[in-house]
């Protein structure tokens, strides 16, 4: 079992984040919701360009939260954002809605239209690089089928491309969400549990895909993950959430079960309570690959 | 039956209904209610039974037979019915023209400024307000009224009843559009708003893939009933079956009045498998 080397080379690459113009940060952010309730609570990060991060932490600690604020879908209460070098909530609302089509946020579960077919949720990633017009045509006649069944291919799901979204299974859902990103052009992608429903060896080549992706647009990548052993696998850096807080930020190297069993308290996973076995922890996690 | 009260014992007082009482309140109230209202409105039905009124209908059901069936006046017939599928069908597209600006401007879901705010700015609040009301106060006119008041506008005819119902039928499209569309999921626009794409796009990729059957099957519906309000509003002059029907009414002709009921009828019937036809082909 191999543990990916390339996203370590992407971020070693990333290093002089401060530099950068593309820079996504958030800065002292807080995001409260009606009723008081903090979901985030001085969270300070930095994302380079290309850098590809994941953000782990148990249910309810922040996740989708800090990924939509940093996709300009929720506007901090206090605090500072700037996303692709850009300070969102200081521009006019037509150059900010510009802005978002530079991202793609993809929410846990894909909300597709039940009656839609595969082929135009896909081509909906498109979308905001046409216009009205062409978005009407498409649905007529799909202006890039051809896009769309390419985007399917890589998640193994190309046979599907004429059917209808309420014909397919959870984990087909999940991964024509993801080629829906796979067409889109944006450069900060936000990843909320983006292969929770596929089997394990899906998962792994999925978030592989979507990896290599990132790489070759050069575009940064952000991913919420429940599953700890494949954020240990495939990304240099973690940052822990809990509590609408940053637990830690540190490459994989430096994230100990130590820090992990303190991140999950007492929803201790059950990867974590096992014998140690006596190989290093690296092979522990791939165990579930 | 009598083992399972057996094994459950007597029945406590507490099984008895505890909404009983408040019904049997309820259904007195209700009929002490209709009683004077049923006097206010002169309902009496000795009135109806009355032999001077029983003999004055039987007269005049009695004229309905034979249907009047010659040839001309099957084609003046022919000619109005064809004309009230006109009304109805002309007037519900303007109607449909009318409501879908309507239903897109005051849909909330859409609303790019409210995306990652509580509240959308004031004036898109602002006028989205105003087109609601615009929409309560083309509906609030029954299409009658509109009728009386374009016949004396634009004269007696079709155009009158065209103008009703486009009036009307606007208002309550538009509302019903508007919640139709509101109803869809709104994480399917909003996935699609947040990664950049405009109200247009959001409404062609993530709201109508779901609610499209439901705006078709509700028009269709409204057109079904715009037949039946293009022959009340020939009453007024409105033109189409409507007024033939009144003219023969007039004259006690039962026989041609009975031809027109069935005609209308088959035109009811027509309607309903057309929409019935169109409902399960979007199925």
């Amino acid at each position: 079992m191999h543990v990916s080397a390339f996203p370590a080379s992407v971020t070693d690459s990333a290093s002089d984040t401060l530099t950068d113009p593309m820079l996504s940060s958030l800065d002292g952010v807080r995001v409260s919701y009606a009723g008081g309730v903090a979901a985030l609570d001085e969270v300070s990060l930095l994302f380079a360009r290309g850098e590809q991060v994941a953000i782990i932490g148990p249910s309810g600690a922040g996740k989708t939260t800090l990924l939509h604020t940093l996709g300009c879908a929720i506007r901090p209460t206090a605090g500072r954002v700037r996303v692709l070098g850009r300070d969102p909530w200081a521009m006019p609302y037509k150059a900010l809605h510009r802005l978002r089509s530079e991202l793609f946020i993809a929410p846990q579960s894909p909300p597709l239209p039940p009656r839609q077919r595969v082929v135009n949720a896909v081509l909906a990633g498109r979308v905001p690089q046409w216009t009205t017009w062409n978005a009407l045509k498409s649905l007529l006649h799909p202006l890039d089928a051809g896009a769309a069944h390419h985007a399917l291919a890589h998640f193994r799901v190309e046979d599907k491309l004429f059917l209808r979204c309420d014909r397919l299974s959870g984990g087909e859902r999940q991964r024509v969400g993801l080629a829906r990103l796979l067409v889109s052009k944006a450069r900060l992608l936000l990843l909320d549990e983006p292969v929770s429903a596929l089997d394990p060896a899906l998962a792994k080549s999925a978030l592989e895909t979507l990896q290599q992706e990132a790489f070759a647009r050069g575009a940064t990548l952000v991913v919420g993950l429940h599953a700890v052993d494949l954020a240990l696998a495939r990304f240099a850096r973690l940052i822990g959430l809990r509590s609408g807080r940053v637990a830690f930020d540190l490459p994989r190297a430096k994230v100990t079960d130590a820090l992990l069993a303190h991140l999950y308290g007492a929803d201790l996973g059950v990867a974590f309570q096992e014998p140690p076995s006596t190989d290093d922890a690296r092979l522990r996690v791939t165990r579930c690959l | 039956m009598s083992t399972v009260v057996r094994s459950v014992g007597p029945a406590p007082a507490s099984l008895r209904d505890p909404s009983g009482p408040a019904r049997i309140v309820w259904t007195i109230a209700a009929i002490l209610i209709l009683i004077p209202a049923a006097w206010l409105a002169e309902f009496n039905p000795a009135t109806l039974m009355g032999e001077a009124s029983l003999r004055a209908t039987g007269q005049f059901l009695a004229t309905f037979f034979p249907p009047a069936l010659g040839l001309d006046f099957l084609e003046l017939v022919a000619r109005a019915a064809w004309k009230t599928v006109a009304i109805a069908t002309v007037g519900t597209t303007l109607a449909v023209l009318i409501a879908i600006p309507f239903a897109l401007i005051a849909n909330r879901q859409l609303s790019v400024s409210a995306l990652a705010e509580e509240r959308m700015c004031f004036a898109c609040a602002a006028v989205r307000t105003g087109v609601r009301w615009l929409l309560i106060a083309l509906r609030t006119v029954p299409e009658i009224v509109w009728a009386l008041l374009f016949v004396r506008a634009v004269g007696l005819g079709d155009a009158a009843g065209v103008i009703a119902i486009a009036l009307t039928y606007g208002g309550m499209l538009g509302k019903v559009y508007m919640e139709i569309l509101e109803s869809n999921d709104a994480r399917t626009t909003r996935a699609l708003l947040v990664n950049g794409a405009s109200r247009m796009q959001a409404l062609l990729y993530g709201t109508l893939p779901v609610c499209l059957p439901e705006l078709v099957s509700y028009t269709v519906y409204r057109w079904e009933c715009a037949i039946r309000a293009s022959v009340i509003m020939g009453f007024v002059g409105a033109g189409g079956l409507g007024m033939q029907m009144e003219l023969s009414l007039k004259m006690f002709a039962g026989g041609e009045v009975l031809t027109m009921l069935a005609v209308f009828v088959a035109l009811v019937w027509f309607a309903d498998l057309v929409s019935a036809a169109l409902r399960r082909w979007l199925g």
